[in-house]
């Protein structure tokens, strides 16, 4: 098959001919500062031509369609289409392997093919038709190099790590939450005892969650009145200031906006919403956290249905580049330890993206490209499922001090009751953020410092004892493709 | 008196944890010393939890990098205000931080009489929400 691309006349010829000779496939490109570059995972259908299936990709998610059309030539054509430059086998796929093969495609498209400010712009064209594609087999975005020029027309995280911190008066910890359960049922009053008793035992935060709206058993405006009642007075009780995410997800932005407005009246600090209400109404909502000093928190409900299969759909780094863009101050990311999916240096990678001004390109940790943050805020992540007191020193370690901790079934299942529960959370937490400082190897001697703070904090010590065997030893289904090797020394 | 757990003002890293000692506050002072950040002590005889602007205990400590000189100033703080909340605070001047990355209490009142909450009941069932902090009935610098 020739591989080169066609070009003048014959290129325009009524008629079908490869992407890869349409011009959506061009390994001497060298991609410019300004190119959004894409790295997509292509599992072939046997018998095409990995870097066909490449140029297709670029060319379904760019200016192609199946046939030529004469109308290109009306167009800066050439600086439109996207272009496959790079595609490389994924290791560990293909012959003498159990996976078939996969390959890395390296797309790189003009930034004038996308409106400024605009994720659904940008998704329609990267994750829009091109998934449904009949020459692949399957498809997955795994990163995305987002440039500087882009990133400058997004607003970015509402509130951010420095100002979240600056507002709440607190540092150099993580912060604590919890969610409150059971999840559904609780009538307005029961739900906000649950709020009282976990922020005066300790917690920063009490959180609704992804699946509290506006139900017959509690009402949305019942929630936020008994909600705001029970933050206070855990603020008065503690002086300290606390916070319960109001999730203010619902069927229409009216609707949205109308119970946001109302948690601003009641004099919330943070309102919550759902991945679920999509792209343009997450943006829609952080404009207007900016505007009304409100920190924003984002629940990733959905996300496992296209982010945890490795051959298709994408990879949750890409959501966490998205919604910093966005503009969304909390993202649940991953707790390594707990019960929902997590390898510890995957999570690394989306932590990183989160949190850093800077993300150097790493292999180990999913990261294919630099990525530059542009000045865009920092987004908190929340550590959330199946997590306990027990674990601190390991949420620690593999999470850094810039995190929210919940613990929800940690919290308000410990056998002395909530207030307690959150009193051993923040213990445990203190005493290892104490000792991590102090220089001690707190990751090994983890169990011992929890040990030694549960002698003068009885709720530690039965939480210990309660959840000591509980650890969730399941094995990742989304891990890297590199692992770093050791160089032989000579 | 307070009614949480540890019947104290939880405001900073540590406030429920034991008081720290004078060999464990200079562990802390150290580690903030290594991430080149600068200490400062402040304190206050007004701990509501939205009083930004403790008074300063003299300017952040910029080019004091010795543990052992900035206890001294910390117990200096202590010396001239013992009934009052005082708290070290660590600041980054990092790009992307430029805040306090550090704040823990090592100093407070010997009855800490906490806050009351004042409700205002307004339209509808919603209640307009006051702290007071109880200290404040009393004038500046006669409180505890």
């Amino acid at each position: 098959m020739a591989t080169q691309t066609v070009k003048g006349k014959e290129r325009y010829k009524s008629g079908v001919i490869p992407y890869k000779q349409m011009g959506y496939w061009d390994p001497d490109y060298a991609p410019k500062d300004t190119d959004i570059i894409t790295l997509f995972r292509i599992t072939p259908q046997p018998g095409v031509d990995p870097d066909e299936a490449a140029a297709a990709v670029a060319g379904e998610s760019s200016t192609a369609t199946w046939t030529v059309v004469w109308t290109d030539r009306l167009t800066a054509c050439d600086l439109y289409r996207a272009k496959a430059f790079r595609v490389d086998p994924v290791p560990n796929t293909g012959a003498g392997t159990k996976t078939e093969p996969q390959y890395f495609a390296y797309i790189a498209y003009d930034i004038d093919l996308f409106e400024p400010g605009s994720i659904a712009n940008l998704t329609a064209s990267i994750i829009g038709n091109v998934f449904g594609f009949k020459a692949v087999k399957a498809l997955r975005l795994e990163d995305m190099r987002i440039p500087v020029a882009y990133l400058k027309t997004f607003q970015g995280p509402a509130t951010g790590i420095v100002v979240e911190r600056e507002r709440l008066d607190k540092f150099g910890r993580p912060l604590l939450g919890a969610t409150t359960k059971p999840k559904l049922g609780l009538s307005g009053r029961n739900y906000g005892r649950v709020v009282y008793e976990a922020l005066k035992g300790g917690l920063d935060f009490v959180k609704d969650d992804e699946n509290i709206n506006s139900q017959p058993f509690m009402h949305w405006r019942d929630r936020f009145l008994y909600c705001i009642d029970a933050v206070n007075r855990a603020s008065a009780a503690t002086g300290e200031v606390k916070g319960h995410y109001l999730n203010v997800t619902a069927g229409t932005m009216e609707d949205m906006y109308e119970r946001a407005d109302f948690a601003k009246a009641l004099g919330s600090v943070i309102v919550m919403i759902d991945l679920v209400i999509g792209y343009t109404a997450i943006q829609s909502m952080a404009k207007w956290a900016r505007k009304n000093d409100m920190i924003l928190h984002l629940h990733r409900a959905g996300n496992s249905t296209y982010s945890r299969q490795k051959n298709h759909g994408m990879n949750f780094r890409v959501i966490c580049k998205w919604m910093r863009m966005a503009g969304v101050d909390h993202i649940h990311a991953g707790t390594v330890v707990g019960k929902l999916e997590g390898d510890p240096l995957m999570i690394k990678g989306f932590y990183d993206t989160l949190r850093e001004s800077r993300t150097p390109q790493s292999l180990e940790n999913g990261l294919f490209f630099d990525q530059d943050w542009a000045s865009l805020n920092k987004v908190m992540p929340v550590a959330s499922g199946g997590i306990h007191a027990g674990q601190m020193h390991q949420l620690i370690h593999y999470l850094g001090e810039d995190v929210i901790l919940q613990f929800g079934g940690g919290t308000i299942g410990h056998p002395m009751g909530i207030q307690a529960g959150a009193t051993a959370n923040r213990v445990a937490l203190e005493a290892m953020i104490l000792a991590r400082n102090e220089g001690r190897d707190y990751f090994k001697e983890g169990p011992q410092i929890l040990e030694a703070a549960a002698k003068t904090c009885t709720p530690l010590k039965a939480a210990l004892e309660t959840w000591k065997d509980i650890s969730f030893n399941y094995e990742s289904t989304d891990t890297a493709d590199f692992v770093p090797t050791a160089t032989p020394s000579a | 008196m307070m009614t949480n757990p540890g019947n104290r003002l939880t405001q900073g890293q540590f406030s429920f944890l034991p008081d720290l000692t004078d060999t464990q506050i200079t562990a802390q002072i150290k580690y903030a010393l290594s991430r080149g950040m600068a200490i400062s002590v402040e304190y206050t005889d007004d701990p509501h939890p939205r009083n930004t602007y403790w008074e300063m205990f003299g300017m952040p400590m910029f080019d004091l990098r010795d543990p052992a000189g900035i206890l001294m100033e910390i117990n200096n703080c202590r010396k001239s205000f013992p009934n009052h909340y005082i708290r070290v605070m660590a600041f980054d001047s990092t790009q992307g931080w430029e805040t306090p990355r550090m704040s823990f209490i090592v100093n407070r009142p010997k009855k800490e009489p906490g806050f009351g909450l004042v409700r205002q009941e307004v339209e509808g069932r919603r209640i307009q929400y006051t702290i007071h902090s109880y200290a404040t009935d009393k004038p500046e610098s006669d409180r505890y």
